[in-house]
């Protein structure tokens, strides 16, 4: 969930925009008018320089939905011959986060810096506190050498007057693993070895300068052909959009899917299956068990935490099961997992069953494309009902609260959850798994945004009446013991 | 003193570009203004099919006035002026 209004405003209206270009019986014009329609001649310009520079950013932007890597941008490619390619591809590569680099251009480098507000003291604690020699007094001013200064912020601490300030690089600092970095020149860019796809960053710089890639024209190409196309929606999905899911379904359906089934239904072979596994790892003797189900968690072992691999349990995604079943039952039809985050993005490259990947922002824009208003809808039923605990996945605690409803002895369970990753709950897992005990307790829930799913980046609502709606929802729905 | 009447919109398109957010003021605005506004929740208003389409969206209209790119601050705001008019 992001809070920068306008940065989000823009990605979306350019989604809306796409989708209703590749609508239209002249996609590649359409797509080519993007940025002119958007800043059109004579409008005051709002942003940058002028007119020309906005609309070359909008250019940008508007790659990235039609699933370019912004970086390897031609600028003499114009978006109608990109929208021509969109269309011919047959699959897009896995690197899901796109940067936007003219966007960097308005962003300091992350460094110590002083400002005017240093007095010039006599004590100069920011002097003596400095371990590597990197601050001397000019003018009677403190000065930093950037060359030797490591940026501990020892003199931030000290400095009596708070005159000296660490200038910040949002993406950076949202980054759990240091994987995004402004380099020399000034631009951001992703090291995908250590990117874990958690999309923090995309919600984190006040420019809008991280993109992910759409696939959303590989989609609506899957709607256009005669295949069979399917959705299958997250639990997190229940207050992103107006109406409730039943709403929903039609409103998919409408947009052009031919069926949808909610997640949570794998969610509840999730939830039963790792409480198995669970009670079977506490009789064998191991101290604790983390969840499996958070793409950016999983990406995290993969590349950051292999310690903690024992500990983690074996069953599969909510994604996982709900993929398997449908493609059993539609083994032709094109699978569309409707998702939260970019994580679960990476998740759907890895797993043969799912073809594409759609967050909630896109499926948005897709109804505002389509002009579809889901309030006016009649219900649609699933084929099955899952469980409250299933359709509470979605929020920090739901999963632990599920694997300890379905154990036979609740009381076996000693949950806790690690809300969010980031450098200090890195830290405490780590320290879990290298001693082999987790402080007193024996499951671990693990999601990597704060508030779980809901907190993913591509949701739509922001997590605290998020979880109410979802919370409303489920009361009504069955316990997991009955499903 | 007439009631101020707020229509927030819940159509999708309005939902989708940021109006979901506006659901705060349903905690908002009854613990601010009391009775003195009345809060709605409406359905499509239909100021996404005119002028600047869903680029301004979303709406809320505060008695007959459209508060285009609605936040829930310029919602109060837009409130507080009618209130000084009246």
């Amino acid at each position: 969930m992001n809070n920068l209004g306008q940065a989000i405003h823009i990605k979306k209206e350019i989604l809306v925009r796409i989708i209703k270009a590749f609508l239209s019986d002249d996609f590649e014009r359409q797509a080519r008018l993007i940025p002119y329609d958007m800043r059109p001649k004579g409008m005051e310009v709002p942003y940058r320089c002028c007119v020309y520079k906005e609309r070359a950013i909008i250019k940008d932007r508007t790659l990235a939905g039609l699933g370019f890597p912004i970086e390897e941008d031609d600028e003499t490619v114009s978006l109608a011959d990109y929208a021509k390619q969109a269309l011919e591809r047959q699959s897009i590569s896995d690197k899901n986060l796109t940067v936007l680099q003219a966007a960097c251009k308005g962003c300091a480098t992350n460094r110590i810096y002083v400002t005017d507000l240093c007095q010039g003291c006599v004590a100069r604690p920011c002097q003596s506190t400095c371990k590597f020699g990197a601050i001397s007094i000019v003018n009677g001013r403190s000065v930093i050498d950037d060359s030797k200064c490591k940026k501990c912020q020892m003199c931030v601490k000290a400095c009596p007057y708070k005159a000296i300030v660490k200038i910040s690089v949002p993406c950076e600092d949202s980054c759990p693993v240091g994987a995004i970095k402004k380099d020399e020149t000034g631009f951001a860019s992703i090291d995908y070895d250590k990117c874990i796809n958690c999309g923090r960053c995309t919600v984190a710089c006040p420019f809008g300068a991280v993109h992910e890639r759409s696939q959303i024209i590989d989609i609506l190409k899957a709607l256009r052909s005669k295949n069979q196309v399917i959705a299958m929606i997250a639990p997190s999905i229940v207050g992103q959009f107006p109406g409730n899911i039943y709403q929903l379904k039609t409103a998919i359906i409408k947009s052009g899917f031919s069926d949808v089934y909610e997640v949570a239904q794998g969610a509840d072979i999730t939830a039963n299956t790792e409480a198995k596994e669970f009670s079977e790892r506490m009789k064998e003797g191991q101290k604790f068990m983390t969840t499996s189900c958070c793409a950016g968690y999983n990406q995290l072992i993969k590349k950051h935490l292999s310690e903690i691999k024992p500990f983690v349990s074996d069953t599969k995604t909510p994604l996982y099961y709900t993929a398997q079943i449908v493609k059993k039952k539609y083994p032709d039809a094109t699978l569309v997992f409707v998702s939260p985050c970019v994580a679960k993005r990476a998740e759907g490259f890895e797993n043969p069953n799912v073809d594409y990947v759609m967050n909630y922002e896109e499926l948005g824009a897709l109804f505002i494309a389509k002009k579809i208003q889901i309030l006016d809808l009649e219900e649609s039923k699933y084929e099955v009902e899952s469980s409250k605990q299933a359709r509470n996945f979605g929020y920090s605690g739901g999963v632990a609260e599920s694997v300890k409803k379905s154990l036979k002895d609740e009381d076996m369970v000693k949950p806790c959850v690690i809300n969010g990753l980031n450098k200090d709950s890195i830290k405490q897992l780590k320290r879990y798994a290298v001693t082999g005990d987790c402080e007193g307790c024996n499951l671990v829930e693990v999601m990597c945004c704060e508030g779980g799913c809901i907190g993913g980046n591509a949701t739509i609502n922001n997590p605290k009446t998020a979880k109410k709606l979802i919370d409303n929802f489920t009361q009504n729905s069955e316990d997991i013991t009955k499903v | 003193m007439e009631k101020i009447s707020v229509k927030v919109c819940t159509g999708t398109t309005c939902f989708v570009m940021g109006g979901a957010n506006l659901q705060e003021l349903h905690d908002s605005i009854p613990k601010k203004y009391g009775d003195k506004v009345e809060l709605t929740a409406s359905n499509c208003l239909g100021l996404c099919s005119i002028n600047w389409e869903y680029s301004k969206a979303p709406y809320v209209k505060v008695n007959e006035q459209v508060v285009p790119e609605a936040t829930a601050e310029k919602v109060i705001e837009e409130i507080d002026r009618q209130l000084a008019k009246q």
